[in-house]
């Protein structure tokens, strides 16, 4: 059970530098942690104790095997995170080109 | 049946064409995007007909049996949702041909524009779980690209602040699913609706509830969680703007609560008041306070970004009021407000187009040399504020009249009440942009620009005369595919078990 609540602490230590901190770069490293902890939340869900990998042959039936559908959803994830993190460097690049800044507080062209 | 998967299908074809063709002969891109979303739109009308005896289409992807495979549960509020997600997306292609003039690389517009289209089809078309989420983050990830389109500072710095919410409420939406995967081990969206009743009014299932409902209230920049919604709106081209305002918000959010709320998770007023009453809190929250910040707004787009947050309040409202005739409202709702706001979204391109600019208090007099654009422009305000033979009023009349029904007269006088609200900012803009007298030179705009905000004025008054007809064929259907709540599993399994 600590496992998993350490997984929640993960994610909201990510929600965290996201809300707080100033830094572009910093938001994005934020966005990195929530997609791991969930990723590894989805890991540990489809974990079981002395399992093999989930792969039936004629040797090992009567045995336990771990879930392999999280493993399958972890993939999609990360591959979506890939494409959400590259657009957030993407944007925050250009940001930087035309402000030379990655202090939040200094690109307030939006502000009201 | 067969045409299910060309609601996704078609779009994302197409999308990975367009980069192709664009080599070849440049206006080939539009041509097709535009012929791809009029061919959607005949798919979505044939789907409307279909679903109209067979309440439930299920559409197995690959031929796995429902548990196991992905499936597609196209049932009439499925239609309803993509009949105007294609509307919607070809009035917004067709404006866009001359719209972007002015910007290079239009291909790459047009494929995030279709990979969009496809995502939100896919959405409301998936009958699983994490599907629903890939669709989602396929539709969102192409609109954070599109509101950044022009490279304008103003516009990466809305799609940037557009991009921090929408993924923290992608992500949390993800964890929902993990919890509900850890509780039902399944993720077919039947399935679950069946687990869960075996863990009804447990803590968990309150839990799992709260984290989707804060998710997908991100998506639905209900007022808590509005902050990206006046950011990105103006800063992203208008066609773009129509579309997240007009469609997008209401089929990441809206679809996405209603269908989970009331056939996954299996809530009814009658069993769960206290959340239904959260949710009129959520909804009248965001109509009161959205509705008096755009009284301040200078900037017009800006106005309509919080015009949209606070109708996308009334939705909610309708919805909270949970009987039939409030379940009825907010459906039609989100009919009039899609047509009415990316109406009023393709007028504010117009301006822009014409002048370069979006500050109403620098536009003036444009009423005598836009009149299309003015009067486009009236009446999609009209709707929006309710005025009789216009779709907006039949919307708010049967959530009012839900209201009623439900006991709750005071919410019915307050709802009437706050259409002054929208009539008071909206007079904003008509005075500023259109009355009054000026010298400031703006030419009306281009033929395809005029034809699409034509083609949503007649929709919006033809909607509103034949309001009936409407509700017979379309709407009510869509209702009772909500109300029939847990029916909603029984449905797809039998479903499966009659064609297997």
């Amino acid at each position: 059970m600590i496992i998993f609540a350490s997984c929640i602490i993960l994610f909201l230590i990510g929600l965290y530098a996201i809300v707080t901190k100033r830094n572009l770069i910093k938001i994005a490293i934020g966005f990195a942690l929530i997609e791991y902890s969930v990723n590894l939340l989805f890991a540990l869900i489809g974990f079981r104790r002395d399992a093999l990998a989930p792969i039936i042959t004629q040797l090992n039936v009567p045995h336990k095997f771990v879930d392999p559908i999280p493993q399958a959803l972890v993939l999609t994830a990360i591959v979506i995170a890939l494409g959400t993190t590259a657009l957030m460097l993407t944007v925050i690049l250009r940001i930087y080109n035309r402000y030379k800044t990655f202090d939040i507080a200094e690109i307030k062209k939006l502000r009201g | 049946m067969p045409f299910i998967p060309l609601f996704f299908a078609l779009p994302l074809f197409t999308a990975f064409l367009i980069p192709i063709l664009a080599k070849i002969y440049k206006p080939l891109v539009w041509i097709l995007t535009i012929l791809v979303s009029f061919i959607l739109f005949i798919v979505a009308l044939y789907g409307v007909a279909a679903t109209h005896h067979i309440p439930m289409i299920v559409y197995k992807m690959g031929n796995w049996p429902p548990p196991l495979g992905i499936v597609m549960a196209y049932d009439s509020f499925s239609a309803f949702m993509s009949l105007i997600i294609s509307i919607i997306v070809f009035t917004c292609s067709l404006f866009s041909v001359r719209f972007l003039n002015p910007y290079t690389g239009k291909w790459k517009f047009y494929t995030l524009f279709m990979l969009m289209t496809a995502g939100m089809m896919g959405m409301v078309i998936t009958g699983d779980l994490f599907n629903m989420f890939v669709f989602l983050e396929i539709a969102a990830i192409s609109s954070y690209a599109l509101v950044a389109f022009g490279l304008e500072p103003e516009q990466l710095e809305g799609s940037f602040k557009y991009m921090v919410m929408g993924e923290i409420g992608g992500l949390t939406f993800l964890l929902a699913i993990a919890f509900i995967y850890a509780k039902t081990s399944t993720l077919n969206l039947a399935d679950i609706a069946s687990s869960l009743q075996m863990v009804r009014h447990t803590t968990f299932f309150w839990t799992a509830l709260g984290i989707i409902i804060f998710a997908f209230s991100i998506k639905a920049a209900l007022v808590p969680f509005h902050s990206w919604c006046p950011d990105a709106y103006p800063a992203a081209p208008a066609p773009i703007s129509g579309l997240l305002a007009g469609i997008c918000t209401k089929v990441f959010g809206i679809y996405t609560i209603a269908r989970l709320v009331f056939n996954i998770f299996g809530l009814t007023r009658s069993s769960e008041p206290m959340f239904f009453d959260f949710l009129i809190g959520a909804g009248l929250l965001s109509i009161v306070f959205a509705g008096l910040t755009a009284l301040n707004q200078k900037d017009y787009k800006r106005l309509l970004a919080y015009s949209s947050i606070s109708q996308v309040g009334f939705i909610m409202l309708g919805f909270g009021i949970g009987n039939y005739y409030g379940v009825l409202g907010a459906i039609f709702y989100i009919l009039a407000h899609s047509f009415a706001k990316a109406l009023l979204f393709l007028t504010s391109g117009s301006v822009v187009n014409a002048t370069g600019s979006r500050d109403i208090k620098k536009l003036a007099g444009l009423g005598e040399r836009m009149p299309t654009t003015a009067w486009s422009f009236r009446i999609g305000a009209l709707s929006v504020i309710g005025l009789p033979p216009l779709v907006g009023f039949f919307a708010k009349l049967f959530i009012i009249l839900g209201a009623i029904k439900a006991g709750y007269l005071w919410l019915a006088i307050v709802t009437g009440g706050l259409s002054i609200l929208s009539l008071a900012y909206l007079l904003k803009i008509e005075n500023n942009v259109f009355m009054k007298k000026s010298k400031i030179k703006a030419k009306e705009s281009p033929f395809t620009m005029r034809v699409s905000m034509v083609f949503l004025v007649i929709l919006i008054v033809i909607v509103g005369i034949a309001f009936q007809q409407i509700i017979d064929t379309l709407i009510g259907p869509a209702t009772q595919a909500l109300l029939r709540g847990l029916e909603y599993s029984h449905l797809v399994f039998s479903y499966f078990s009659m064609n297997f």
